[in-house]
């Protein structure tokens, strides 16, 4: 299921209208995610505040909407461009992989909310690639 | 015997009376179909369904959603005996369709992703949650019969 050239531009067009809102994006994305999955607050025991847009979410919302923002223009070839990423989420922080489709799954419904419009079937089929292939490059020096 | 706090009670009953539920069951398969194509395996009588366009607007899709919707009602309005209201339904899918159940987190998801478009801001982490639970609850109960 890799990219075609349909998918990259439609994916690199719609980071173009969405990127301006990176922060809330990925805020949004993370607080939804230890909310409706709270097994993935287990990775993140060291916070003070696990609530909805707290300072700690809001802050690590910026860093993850800034590895996606990265993924976007290395998206000619993930798994080479992703290797620093892929090593840190590997060796340091050993976030199981199941784990990356449940973070997708947020993104893209925070998507829906924010951008309705634009976000049709075929820009959701597209996103839904791209992040499966992040997740997969991310997942590269596993083992 | 699932336990449903008052919040989720009310947040699922709310989100049922302001979703339009003409458009959320057409969608959500709609958007099924096209993002993980590979489910049209069970769709085989339904004609043309080459490209989004083309399953958006197909006149058996929208049929469909519509009753995939009433599914779901049901299940909102049942939400005490949810596994024994989807016995049949459960049967349907295991005996007859043969559907991997698999599809239905599939099928869960386009739904959220639809409700939350529908809803925008209403669509709090909180109520997403309460939402999601009781989308589990209904794969679980689709799953139940299969053996």
């Amino acid at each position: 299921m890799s990219l075609t050239t349909k998918d990259k531009d439609t994916v690199k067009a719609f980071w173009t209208k969405v990127s301006g809102k990176a922060e809330d994006i990925g805020s949004d994305a993370l607080s939804r995610m230890l909310l409706v999955y709270p097994q993935t607050k287990t990775y993140f025991a060291h916070w003070k505040d696990l609530s909805p847009s707290s300072a700690p979410v809001k802050k690590h919302g910026r860093t993850v909407m800034s590895g996606i923002g990265d993924a976007v223009s290395k998206i000619d070839n993930l798994t080479s461009g992703l290797l620093n990423l892929s090593e840190l989420h590997a060796f340091t922080l050993r976030v199981d992989p199941a784990n990356f489709k449940i973070l997708s799954h947020n993104l893209l419904v925070v998507f829906a909310i924010m951008f309705p419009s634009y976000f049709t079937p075929e820009v959701h089929v597209a996103m839904d690639k791209f992040l499966s292939a992040v997740a997969l490059a991310l997942s590269e020096k596993y083992r | 015997m699932v336990k449903w706090t008052d919040f989720e009670r009310a947040t699922i009953k709310d989100i049922f009376s302001k979703i339009d539920s003409g458009v959320v069951g057409s969608a959500a398969l709609s958007r099924c179909l096209t993002v993980y194509p590979w489910t049209q395996r069970y769709f085989g009588k339904f004609g043309n369904l080459f490209n989004a366009a083309a399953i958006a607007s197909n006149p058996k899709v929208k049929a469909h959603g519509k009753v995939i919707m009433g599914a779901l009602e049901m299940a909102a309005k049942n939400l005490d005996d949810i596994k024994n209201a989807y016995t049949q339904l459960s049967i349907l899918h295991s005996e007859k369709l043969q559907v991997d159940p698999d599809n239905f987190k599939l099928l869960a998801d386009c739904v959220t992703i639809v409700v939350a478009g529908q809803l925008g801001k209403a669509f709090t982490p909180e109520v997403h949650a309460a939402f999601e639970k009781f989308l589990a609850v209904v794969v679980a109960s689709l799953r139940k019969q299969y053996y």
